[in-house]
């Protein structure tokens, strides 16, 4: 078993937000004491409804938003501070991939020429040498040399996101963030994308963290899988396991939302109540407002992460180990 | 039975460049249908084409009939009756369809007013009921709020509520959930079954999400660069598609349970419109393709029972698939 490339521990981040022009201040707890480890080679999904702070969570992991508290450590070193000599060098080995390739990329350039960016800001190789490694990372994307002769409105959206994702391997990283990279591209180019992510990080050995609203797609690609509600971890465990026995109520009811070919919608669990609101936390546990298994204590009594099983961690007050093992069989 | 609403041989052309091909699609009262297919496969202009919602220089061609009523080429009065009337038609984006500055009563009783002969305290009473029937909590209180008070998930109740003013027969229904988070799309996706079993409401579910359309609808047609290119039953379409390219759909979905597999990625992108290949436009991108694909485009053709597709190369295709499926 490899070490762990990144270690996060306990990482929190508020923002404080006013609601209206002369409305109070309000804290909005953004991340609450996530913490969690990928392991060199690995990709760890991190899935979660907007406002659950899975973007925040990796943009803190990037070190481009420091935490308020809590640490995260990148190879055995602890993240430098933003702009230093170190801070280069650790940023040169880690990348990242949004959502909106577009947004991404300068559409008054050529995209080779983006390609070779990272390059010439790193000073990576000669100007002979940057060229050849341009044209390997459009190879290794599936693009030709004539792609890289366009502008980025010429290209199709898989096509840009697969720019992007050339791009990001530029420095070599070890690690990709990768926020929703699949998220605004039609199931078929969505496939295509999954698959070269899945080949690149087997060729390169790449450490991922993925983030994505799509249950689908996070297990498809990633190892481990955390489920984010309102800030913090609710449940992980293995990705081929997770959403096959699902045991925290939130993550029962995603599995059961998520829409499957071939299964109608009777025995869906349907959760009453509104999405949750980060500058309105629930007191205890942030889910029980909607949660249909809710007891007292889920009320006043936030329920912490804890193993219930070999390779799952579940937050909630009603699953416990053996207890979750005898609610499983039943 | 007579059909609900009968398209035949609907064609749109942008400033010359035809988007739609001859779309044939008919509908019975009560009947759940959903269609699927890519960005730019024609799903959502089938129907503002049908509805004489597409802007002037958009040419439309080919005949929809509701009631056997032609509506295609109808006078203004007549389509004005028909939208918002006996159909009706919610979007994507919700938020975008209200009027920011009014209250949700001023826009609902504006909707009522105009399909039902309604007017006074009538109009605030039924308003009052449809926001309680499309589960907005605290209704009577909530009709004076502004649609930026709601959260995406009320908004889009909101629009159905407004959908429901006139009374629909069908309710066309575009990418309804695409914007929302998975445990809200539930909420709605529940609602809508509910109130179409409550008023034998027949509905067009638009989407790009195989599983939404699988578990919402009867029948699902397949879209593909303005063509439908299959039609079944939606749990026959899922067990056992025969078009190429929903082959392609299904097997490019990751699953959610049992081993995981290698995605079968469809190569290739979809065709711009105005560079169609000649003959089937999904034969550059299909691995069954032959040398008569590229003749002609095929028409869509009955398969047994409720089902029909347009290829010809759909028994090798199947073939195929079934062969490797026994491996």
């Amino acid at each position: 078993m490899s070490a762990p490339l990144v270690e996060v521990s306990a990482i929190s981040r508020t923002y404080t937000m006013r609601s209206g022009m002369f409305g109070r201040s309000t804290a909005v707890h953004a991340v609450d004491g996530v913490s969690f480890s990928i392991r060199k080679g690995e990709t760890l999904g991190l899935v979660g409804e907007s406002g659950s702070g899975k973007s925040t969570t990796g943009r803190i992991v990037l070190g481009l938003e420091p935490p308020d508290a809590g640490e995260v450590r990148f190879d055995g070193e602890p993240m430098a501070a933003p702009g230093t000599r170190e801070w280069r060098a650790q940023r040169a080995r880690m990348q990242m991939i949004f959502q909106d390739p577009l947004g991404a990329l300068d559409r008054r350039l050529v995209v080779a020429e983006q390609v070779r960016e990272p390059l010439d800001i790193h000073g990576l190789g000669t100007r002979a040498e940057r060229e050849v490694r341009v044209q390997e990372l459009l190879r290794s994307v599936e693009l030709s040399a004539q792609h890289g002769r366009r502008y980025p409105g010429a290209l199709s959206g898989g096509q840009r996101q697969r720019i992007v994702l050339a791009r990001a391997l530029a420095t070599k990283p070890d690690f990709l963030v990768c926020d929703e990279p699949v998220s605004a591209l039609d199931v078929s180019i969505q496939a295509q994308v999954v698959n070269l992510l899945a080949d690149l990080q087997a060729q390169l050995g790449l450490t991922m963290l993925f983030i994505s609203h799509d249950l689908r797609v996070v297990r498809q690609i990633s190892n481990i899988v955390a489920v984010m509600y309102l800030g913090r971890i609710v449940e992980t465990g293995s990705a081929d396991d997770l959403f096959a026995r699902p045991q925290h109520p939130y993550t029962q009811a995603l599995v059961s939302a998520s829409p499957a070919p071939g299964r109608r919608s009777a025995g869906r669990i349907v959760l009453s109540g509104d999405p949750p609101n980060p500058a309105a936390r629930p007191s205890g546990c942030a889910f029980h407002p909607r949660c249909p298994l809710a007891i007292a204590r889920c009320v006043t009594e936030l329920p912490a992460l804890a193993s219930v099983a070999s390779d799952r961690q579940v937050a909630c007050h009603l699953v416990t180990g053996p207890e979750a093992q005898s609610r499983d069989a039943a | 039975m007579s059909p609900l609403v009968s398209i035949e041989g609907l064609s749109v052309a942008f400033n010359g460049v035809p988007v739609l091909h001859g779309v044939d699609l008919s509908l019975r009262k009560g009947e759940a249908i959903g269609l699927v297919g890519e960005s730019g496969s024609g799903k959502s202009v089938t129907w503002l084409a049908a509805l004489g919602l597409l802007p002037r220089h958009a040419r439309v061609s080919g005949s929809v009939r509701l009631d056997g009523r032609e509506i295609l080429s109808a006078p203004a009065a007549t389509l004005d009756q028909v939208r918002g009337g006996r159909v009706a038609m919610i979007f994507q984006d919700p938020a975008s369809a209200l009027n920011p500055v009014l209250t949700i009563r001023k826009q609902l009783c504006e909707a009522l007013a105009l399909h039902r002969d309604l007017s006074g305290d009538a109009l605030k009473v039924e308003a009052r009921r449809l926001l309680d029937l499309v589960g907005i909590p605290d209704a009577a209180r909530r009709l004076s709020a502004y649609p930026h008070e709601f959260s995406g998930g009320q908004v889009q109740r909101i629009m159905i509520a407004m959908a429901l003013a006139g009374n629909p027969d069908l309710l066309v229904a575009d990418e309804p959930t695409t914007a929302l988070d998975a445990t809200i799309q539930a909420q709605i996706l529940d609602l809508l079954s509910q109130i179409r079993r409550e008023m034998g409401m027949a509905m067009v579910l638009i989407s790009h999400d195989l599983g939404v359309v699988a578990e919402n609808c009867d029948r699902v047609a397949v879209m593909y660069a303005g063509r439908i290119v299959e039609e079944a039953p939606a749990t026959a379409l899922f067990d056992d598609p025969w078009h190429p390219y929903a082959q392609g759909l299904i097997g490019a979905l990751p699953p959610l349970d049992g081993p995981r597999r290698r995605l079968t990625a469809i190569p290739g992108t979809v065709p711009d419109p105005s560079k169609m290949p000649a003959g089937c436009a999904f034969a550059p991108r299909c691995t069954v393709a032959s040398e008569q694909c590229g003749v002609g485009a095929p028409s869509l053709a009955p398969l047994g029972d409720a089902r029909a597709v347009a290829c010809i190369r759909a028994e090798a295709s199947r073939r195929a698939l079934l062969g490797i499926a026994a491996e």
